[in-house]
């Protein structure tokens, strides 16, 4: 959610029952605007909230001129005092793919993960056992970059794309109506698109170029993994992933605020297949 | 601006042809004019545009320049009484190229080319047009080149009329030909050009007007003209004045062209698509709305002033707003009247707001509610009653049944298979049917009663996994099958919530005085508690230290799904009675373990871990300022369990998805083992069925005896006769 609407988006978002406390909303609202300043961000997101079994990570976005260009992770331990996080790379994603269980919600914490790993020594090959340390900086920073990739959300229409190349918000964005705010087909993955080109060129020719190239939320795998609600008597509509509980995101039709927020323990809900 | 490029095409062709029929008559008129009257020219006067809604636009200021007395038979009237009659006399007059009357399809027309080149002006001109392939034009302007090749007064029987204005200026020519604008072709000119060159104000002034009249030209499938649509794209700008506004321009146009076409529905007319919306509002302004009359005010205020069921939701949201937990308080506050509004259609002793399960399509709102004593639930009587008697249609079924078989000279072997015992369900108000429960979708619609849980319920629940969709009589299709619908499964779900996470700090709670309670059969322990009066509140500081300050005060679940233990093969026993001819399948009695579990009030710290993690999380709300914050548990077992303490004030919530957190994967159990088959046994053995050629094998040699039958009975029946005969 935007770091300007801050206040008003956490209402919207608060029917998923997390929310902030006052004091770390008033201290948010203070350090994301220094934040802004002293990083010369163009915007800048609170992305959200990973519960740790002795800390929660507090974390925000950065975003540049260009909506889709990668964003800037920060986490920051009270609200106040964020430190940047190397950007995610596969590697990173590969290694963390191991560990299970909760955030401990010490940055510094290792985790250890043995692994058999083939050893040569002159012409023997064997395997031994290898502790690897996994620091939980590297695990925060995969699992937020896994969950954006996964289900970090925006309507149609909120971006558009200029024949220059770099994506703009749209300021003439009034928020969908009501019709389209229930179906799935106008909220668009905020990140890259993946699927967009193996379209067919039919599928093609409906779309308007300058405000559908990134992927829809219809053709998630697997089909259902996203609920679509509509609260307070159709003044509101919030999609929560099924795939990551705790990802909110909120739309009040006709009007222009949107956001999205994690709250939660930072797992994936593998389990989604035996639950729908 | 792509959008009314096709839309003009068919256009011009009624008008072009109609100015085909006028034109040619206007103009052999005009060629016997004097050159003077001819070089007429309308002052400009500013004409509104909108008004101008036919491309006669063009044609009006074409016969004003040339004839404005004779006074063509124009379908737009407003437009004559646009032009005023006074007459000017141009000096120098070069006539504007009005290409843009007909070629209407090639957008930067150039209005302002002169007269003085004209030949190669049409002559480039049409090439252009042949260029860009204007189909419908084609055939026009092939004949339209071809006249003006060889002369120019040939052009006046063109019915693209307009371009005879420009061979009436030839004279004029040699004005322009300095002008550099008129170096390029006409697709490269702009409007702004010309107005930079003219020397001549009057021409400028022709030439807006008729650049004008050429944007009042309407498009082909509406009334808008690009004039208009301009008009209102700028209008728009300039009353909001955006920031930036190059950069969003495609989009206000996008959206000025929309709104031209979707105007605001009338005031008298609803949305249909805010329908929803008003009815949910509509209902909880009932919520809102006090139920009694005026008179009966001063009376309601003191009955409510005075103790209530309803719970102080707005404290308890306030608490856990401390700690980030919780609705929105506009929210809470419709929580808040909802239950009121529970607590008079019901007879309630105690309410609680207990939490919210989030579903797929509609969430629950869920309220725990104990009834005034006496209050008989009567909806529990009659459910019992109908399984009351269909247990005692059974046996006389099965009665009925034996009485068959024996008659039967094959005797079905009985299955060895017993259904499992039924464990019963416990009591109202005792275990885990201690509370009732109601749930409502959204506050403002009707509360739905839950009904009682079962043991079997819970056990089944536990080897399940699925979402709530948030309609109580969705059926839940899983294996193992749970017996009942999605408002058991909630029910099962929130026994077990409750069970493992309602707690409450050491020492509110009590146990009453009782002794003996301990002796009872199955050691279940004291299932009762009652608050303490004495309880001095334990600091926050403390509370969140240590987790044996705090305990639970639900009773604990047993693997049988009941809190107290109750031995199933004791109820099976007494049914039994019914069919004593039946084997006595539990020779070897299993021997049932009597289930234990935590007696009530036990610590936190005697909770078991979750592959080593503790399954509590204590934390301060607010760590910047100690001294009055709240302490605060979060449940790392049921992610979305929270409960809060200060000071003598305390309160659990439950707002999440419903579910247990595993470390583990899900495993949805295994089916269940093929069953034997009967042994064979000399009552019944199993054999082979024949196969098809044994069968036919069969039949051939019956139809062999049948036949030699037949035949010794004919033979035997020739000998008689041979017999007789002789």
């Amino acid at each position: 959610m935007d770091a300007e609407s801050l206040l008003l988006s956490l209402e919207l978002a608060s029917g998923s029952g997390q929310g902030l406390s006052p004091d770390r909303r008033a201290s948010l609202l203070t350090s994301l605007t220094l934040v802004k300043r002293d990083y010369r961000y163009d915007r800048v997101l609170f992305w959200g909230r990973i519960l740790g079994l002795v800390a929660d990570y507090y974390i925000a976005q950065g975003l540049s001129e260009d909506q889709l260009a990668p964003r800037k992770t920060l986490y920051s331990l009270n609200c106040m005092e964020w430190s940047l996080l190397p950007p995610a790379t596969e590697e990173m994603v590969v290694q963390t793919s191991v560990l299970k269980g909760r955030f401990m919600g010490d940055p510094s914490h290792e985790y250890e993960h043995t692994e058999l790993q083939k050893m040569s020594e002159g012409e023997k090959v064997f395997e031994e056992e290898v502790v690897v340390q996994i620091k939980e900086e590297t695990r925060l920073v995969s699992v937020i970059d896994q969950i954006d990739k996964a289900v970090a959300v925006i309507p149609r229409g909120a971006l558009f794309k200029t024949p220059f190349g770099p994506i703009h918000v749209n300021r003439t964005f009034e928020g969908l109506s009501l019709s389209e705010a229930k179906k799935l087909s106008s909220y668009f993955h905020f990140k890259e698109p993946v699927e967009l080109k193996n379209k067919t060129l039919l599928e093609k020719a409906d779309l308007d170029p300058s405000l559908d190239f990134m992927d829809p939320l219809e053709h998630d795998i697997p089909k259902g993994s996203w609920s679509i609600q509509m609260e307070r008597g159709n003044a509101l509509v919030v999609l929560r992933s099924l795939l990551w509980p705790g990802l909110t995101f909120f739309h009040a039709p006709r009007t222009k605020n949107y956001g999205y927020i994690y709250v939660g323990t930072g797992e994936k809900n593998i389990d989604l297949p035996f639950m729908l | 601006m792509g959008d009314p490029s096709p839309d003009p095409e068919p256009q011009p062709q009624q008008p072009s042809s109609r100015r085909s029929s006028q034109v040619p008559q206007r103009r052999s008129r005009e060629l016997s004019l004097p050159q003077p009257s001819i070089s007429e020219e309308v002052p400009q006067t500013p004409f509104d545009g909108p008004a101008m809604q036919s491309s006669q636009g063009i044609l009006a200021s074409q016969t004003n320049l040339q004839d404005w007395s004779s006074g063509p038979p124009l379908t737009a009237q407003e437009n004559l009484a646009m032009y005023p009659t006074e007459e000017a006399q141009l000096g120098g007059v070069e006539y504007p190229s009005l290409n843009m009357g007909f070629p209407s399809e090639l957008q930067p027309q150039p209005y302002l080319e002169e007269g003085g080149m004209q030949a190669s002006r049409n002559v480039s001109l049409m090439l252009q047009q042949l260029q860009q392939g204007q189909g419908s034009l084609f055939q026009q302007l092939d004949s339209t080149y071809l006249e003006t090749q060889p002369d120019y007064l040939g052009q006046f029987n063109m019915y693209q009329g307009e371009d005879l204005q420009f061979d009436q200026g030839v004279p004029h020519g040699p004005y322009m030909r300095d002008d550099p604008t008129l170096q390029y072709s006409p697709s490269e000119l702009g409007f702004m050009p010309f107005s930079a060159e003219v020397p001549e104000p009057e021409p400028r002034e022709l030439a807006v007007q008729n650049a004008k009249a050429y944007l009042l030209q309407t498009s082909a499938g509406c009334s808008l003209s690009l004039y208009e649509h301009l008009v209102n794209l700028l209008t728009k700008i300039l009353n909001q004045r955006p920031e930036d506004p190059l950069s969003i321009l495609e989009s206000l146009n996008r959206t000025t062209q929309r709104e031209w076409f979707h105007p605001k529905l009338d005031t008298m007319r609803d949305d249909p698509e805010l329908e929803p919306t008003y009815e949910m509002a509509e209902r909880q302004k009932g919520l809102f709305l006090r139920s009694s009359a005026g008179g009966e005010g001063e009376q309601e205020m003191e009955e409510e002033v005075a103790e209530t069921a309803v719970p102080n939701i707005m404290e308890t949201a306030f608490y856990f707003e401390q700690a980030g937990v919780g609705l929105s308080s506009d929210e809470s506050f419709r929580i808040f009247m909802a239950l009121k509004q529970l607590v008079e259609q019901q007879p309630i002793h105690t309410c609680r707001f207990w939490g919210k399960i989030l579903g797929l399509s509609r969430n629950y709102l869920v309220a725990e509610v104990e009834f005034r004593e006496g209050e008989e639930e009567g909806e529990e009587e009659e459910v019992e009653e109908m399984m009351e008697g269909g247990e005692g249609l059974d046996p006389h079924g099965e009665e009925e049944g034996e009485e068959d078989e024996e008659k039967v000279t094959d005797v079905i072997p009985k299955p060895m298979w017993r259904p499992p015992p039924i464990v019963p369900k416990e009591e109202s108000r005792s275990g885990t049917n201690k509370y009732l429960y109601f749930v409502c979708n959204e506050p403002g619609r009707p509360w739905t009663r839950l009904p009682h849980v079962t043991p079997l319920q819970i056990v089944q629940a536990r080897k399940i996994k699925k979402f709530f969709t948030g309609y109580l009589d969705a059926p839940i299709v899983s294996f193992p099958p749970f017996p009942g619908n999605e408002a058991n499964y909630l029910r099962a779900q929130i026994a077990r919530i409750s069970a493992a996470t309602h707690i409450s700090p050491l020492g509110f709670y009590q146990f009453s005085e009782e002794e003996g309670d301990e002796e009872e059969e199955g050691g279940a322990g004291r299932d009762s508690y009652e608050e303490n009066p004495d309880f001095e509140g334990i600091p926050v500081l403390e509370l969140v230290d240590s987790m044996a300050n705090w305990v639970h005060h639900t009773q604990h679940i047993l693997p049988q799904g009941r809190c107290t233990w109750v031995n199933p093969l004791q109820k099976l026993e007494e049914e039994e009675e019914l069919g004593e001819e039946e084997e006595k399948a539990d020779e070897g009695v299993e021997e049932v373990e009597q289930e234990v579990g935590p007696p009530l009030l036990t610590p936190l710290s005697e909770d078991a871990e979750i592959m080593h993690i503790s399954p509590w999380t204590a934390r301060l709300s607010c760590s910047l300022c100690p001294q009055y914050s709240v302490a605060v548990v979060r449940s790392n077992l049921w992610p979305g369990a929270y409960a809060y303490a200060s000071g003598k004030k305390f309160e659990n919530l439950y707002i999440g998805w419903g579910h247990k957190y595993s470390p583990e994967n899900f495993n949805p159990p295994l089916p269940a083992p093929i069953q034997h088959e009967y042994p064979s046994s000399p009552d019944v053995m199993e054999m082979s069925d024949p196969t098809v050629e044994e069968e036919q094998a069969l039949k051939a040699a019956q139809e062999q005896a049948l036949a030699a039958a037949e035949e010794e009975e004919e033979d035997e029946e020739e000998d008689e006769d041979e017999d007789l005969d002789d």
